[in-house]
């Protein structure tokens, strides 16, 4: 018999990358379920498209330029769901395409692959595609409206989300409650507040994800806007602006993205903070209705300096002292 | 005091209860003993026997000044060798190989003292280093050196009966089964460092153990007993110091620099055989454990049996046997094969099946557990970049050294990154280039 040798520890716990991809997508699943519910088949082809679009791109380029094989890691099929429902239901199904190659190909392949990337991929294809296609990523139709399956979606109908009211600003005229339960219009896996928080519990729950970066943000959003709507009705610009947009998404599901975010608990706290005043401020000076991107974009950007900023003491030196 | 709980640590599934319940035997007096020269921390032993040469039981046998302790024959008969052996720690190292005789003739030096209470401290340290003890939980520094540099700055003295590695039952089997002797040999060396607190530390995943201290403990009524929380690695040393007095051993510093010593409970057990029964450390109790072997047993072995003498009283190992460890599977030494023998710091022999092979990892993926879980404030995703880089300036700067290699970062790792394994090499390269 021929025993094995090699240095210890020589037990692993059972959590592998792949498995935490899993969850992630398993957490999904209720977004994408309204957002087929409400936008219809149409949907569930555009998510399709970037899942099978970021796993192909995926696959090239590992197996060309890094000489691995990498598809089965389940990132880039978290990338390519993620990407998606960012994306409005009448996106043309190309751009979906492109952008879900650019996510995987430019923004983490170009980087280093797996774990080298500063900016989330999926956030950043969106903003690629903002920039190049405003017109189609902007272009919001009605839930439960019957969108053309193939046929081109350039003339569709579009209806106003509760950003585009608050950006003017004024409340939105969508109930909260339909807010909440995802009846309005706006991304595919963005619109409903109550799948969004079931499936971030999920995450919390399973220890996935833990509080600090989602509370952070959450809690930035909600006293900067309390604060700037003290004499006018507060508390329901908080729940509006907490419950539309990307905000829930991304605090559950981009800010958090591990790779893209502090890891320490007091800086992924900062780099919540970070996120939320970023969001505010996009929200109410920016021509785009959506501040949520490019306010998770732009913390990205910080993490090294955060890391370095929120060290951990060193073991058995005095706190406050030197690291 | 509450335990303050120490920071980071993992919870490994514990598979304690294979071993649990089996009573504690004495497998088959072995052939031959092999007994190598280095046994502790310190200065290698020179033997004081030949070839050839009669020994008896507990018979002096290798010794050396300085920082050493003294190795005692283990059975009785006759040397058959001085000559290089498999080491469970280093490998290969010079050993003495003894020809059992089968009669355990007792030396003749073995003599309890006739009265050990009015030993003084000096006494005391001179009998335990007469005895060969050194740390029985694994880091097998000389117990003598290691009491005398406590002496008169330790206000705290605590026996370590924690054993939070994975499957080891030994610590827990003594204290069941002698817990009286136990803590009469911690209370020989509260004598020795005349400590303000006498703590046994013990988690609280052995609540068999803890009734039998709960019991014994009224007659001793200088010890404080404090059950822990369960988590690795709660038993190494610096950890358990946080744990029971809310201090941190400053890097580079020893417990003794904040007032604590730390010694293992069979070390403790050691202490009492030599003061009150005169015998040096010729026996202990290892764990044979883990899902590769037929029948998980705690024995009571003399040192210096084969590693494979233990396996075959437990019935042998499985056909799925992956790796054989000497010691716990978070610290302990995989084995090539079962020749090296059991020697004074080794408390388990753990046999684990194929199911344990890691899975295919992935890059690092930044998740931070391996941050959270690190005992001593590292950041091992960044330390695993700069030793791959070798990046030397960086490790020191971000403490390497302080690494206490207990393996948290590379168990709790999603993708399988060989953490500690890189630092262990990585510490090595960084004290050769600081030379």
């Amino acid at each position: 018999m021929t025993l094995t040798v090699t240095s210890s520890p020589h037990i692993r716990d059972g959590l592998t990358t792949q498995r935490i991809m899993g969850q992630v997508l398993l957490a999904l699943l209720p977004a994408i379920a309204v957002g087929v519910w409400q936008f219809g088949l149409r949907s569930a082809l555009v998510l399709t498209v970037c899942l099978l679009t970021a796993l192909a791109a995926e696959a090239l380029f590992s197996r060309l330029v890094l000489r691995s094989n990498t598809v089965a890691d389940g990132t880039a099929a978290v990338t390519g769901v993620l990407l998606g429902l960012t994306l409005p239901p009448a996106i043309p199904y190309p751009v979906a395409a492109l952008g879900a190659a650019f996510a995987v190909v430019v923004v983490k392949g170009l980087f280093g692959g797996l774990g080298q990337n500063i900016f989330n991929p999926a956030l950043a294809a969106r903003a690629f595609l903002l920039l190049v296609f405003p017109a189609a990523m902007t272009r919001y139709t009605a839930p439960g409206q019957a969108l053309p399956l193939f046929a081109p979606t350039a003339d569709v109908t579009t209806a106003a989300t509760p950003l585009h009211h608050m950006v003017v600003p004024a409340l939105p005229s969508q109930s909260l409650g339909d807010v909440f339960l995802g009846r309005i219009g706006g991304s595919i896996g963005e619109v409903s507040a109550a799948a969004l928080l079931l499936g971030g519990g999920y995450l919390l729950l399973r220890g996935v994800i833990s509080w600090h970066i989602p509370a952070a943000y959450l809690a930035t959003v909600s006293l900067t806007v309390f604060a700037l709507h003290l004499t006018d009705h507060p508390l329901t610009w908080v729940a509006y602006n907490l419950c539309s947009g990307g905000i829930l998404l991304g605090a559950f599901f981009m800010a958090t993205d591990y790779v893209t975010s502090p890891v320490t608990r007091r800086g992924q706290l900062l780099y919540g903070i970070g996120c939320g005043a970023l969001t505010v401020l996009f929200r109410r000076t920016g021509i785009f209705p959506g501040g949520v991107t490019y306010a998770i974009l732009l913390m990205n950007g910080c993490v090294w300096t955060i890391d370095r900023l929120c060290q951990p003491r060193r073991f058995g030196a005095k706190k406050g002292g030197s690291l | 005091m509450m335990p303050a709980p120490f920071h980071g640590g993992v919870h490994p599934y514990e598979g304690k209860h294979l071993s649990r319940g089996s009573e504690l035997t004495a497998p088959p007096a072995p052939a031959h003993v092999i007994l190598p020269l280095r046994q502790h921390i310190g200065q290698p032993c020179i033997p004081c026997v030949k070839v050839g040469d009669t020994v008896q039981l507990g018979q002096r046998i290798a010794d050396n000044e300085g920082l050493s302790a003294p190795i005692h024959a283990s059975v009785s008969g006759t040397v058959l060798a001085i000559e290089t052996r498999r080491h469970p720690v280093f490998g290969e190292m010079d050993a003495i190989v003894i020809a059992n005789d089968y009669r355990d003739t007792p030396c003749a030096h073995i003599q309890p003292p006739t009265e050990p209470a009015a030993l003084t401290p000096q006494q005391l340290l001179a009998a335990i280093r007469r005895a060969g003890i050194v740390g029985m939980g694994g880091a097998a520094f000389p117990t003598d050196a290691k009491l005398r540099s406590g002496m008169g700055r330790v206000d705290t003295l605590i026996a370590n009966g924690c054993e939070c590695e994975p499957y080891l039952t030994a610590d827990e089997t003594l204290l069941r089964r002698r817990c009286g002797e136990v803590l009469a040999g911690l209370c020989l060396l509260q004598r020795v460092l005349q400590p303000k607190t006498t703590v046994l530390a013990i988690e609280d995943n052995k609540p068999d153990a803890i009734a039998a201290v709960q019991s014994t403990l009224e007659q001793f009524p200088q010890v404080q007993l404090q059950v822990l929380p369960t988590r690795y690695p709660q038993g190494s040393e610096k950890q358990l110091i946080q744990s029971v007095t809310h201090r941190e051993v400053p890097p580079g510093k020893l417990p003794g620099d904040v007032g604590c010593t730390v010694v293992n409970v069979a070390t403790c057990h050691a202490a009492y055989r030599a003061v009150y029964e005169g015998r040096p450390l010729t026996e202990r109790i290892v764990t044979v454990s883990g899902d590769a072997v037929a029948q998980p047993k705690n024995l009571l072995v003399p040192i210096g049996t084969p590693i494979g003498e233990l396996i075959k009283a437990c019935g042998g190992l499985r056909d799925n046997a992956w790796k054989v460890i000497a010691g716990g599977p978070m610290m302990g030494i995989a084995q090539r094969d079962l020749d090296a023998p059991v020697i004074k710091s080794t408390g388990a022999i753990v046999c684990l099946s194929r199911a344990h092979e890691a899975a295919a990892g992935t890059a690092c993926i930044r998740c931070g557990r391996c941050v959270r879980a690190c005992p001593v404030h590292l950041q091992p995703l960044y330390l695993y970049r700069f030793a791959c880089a070798a990046d030397y300036a960086a490790l020191w700067r971000q403490h390497l050294t302080d690494c206490i290699e207990c393996g948290c970062c590379s168990y709790i790792c999603p993708a399988k990154l060989p953490l500690t394994e890189q630092f262990r090499s990585a510490k090595h390269a960084l004290k050769e280039a600081k030379l």
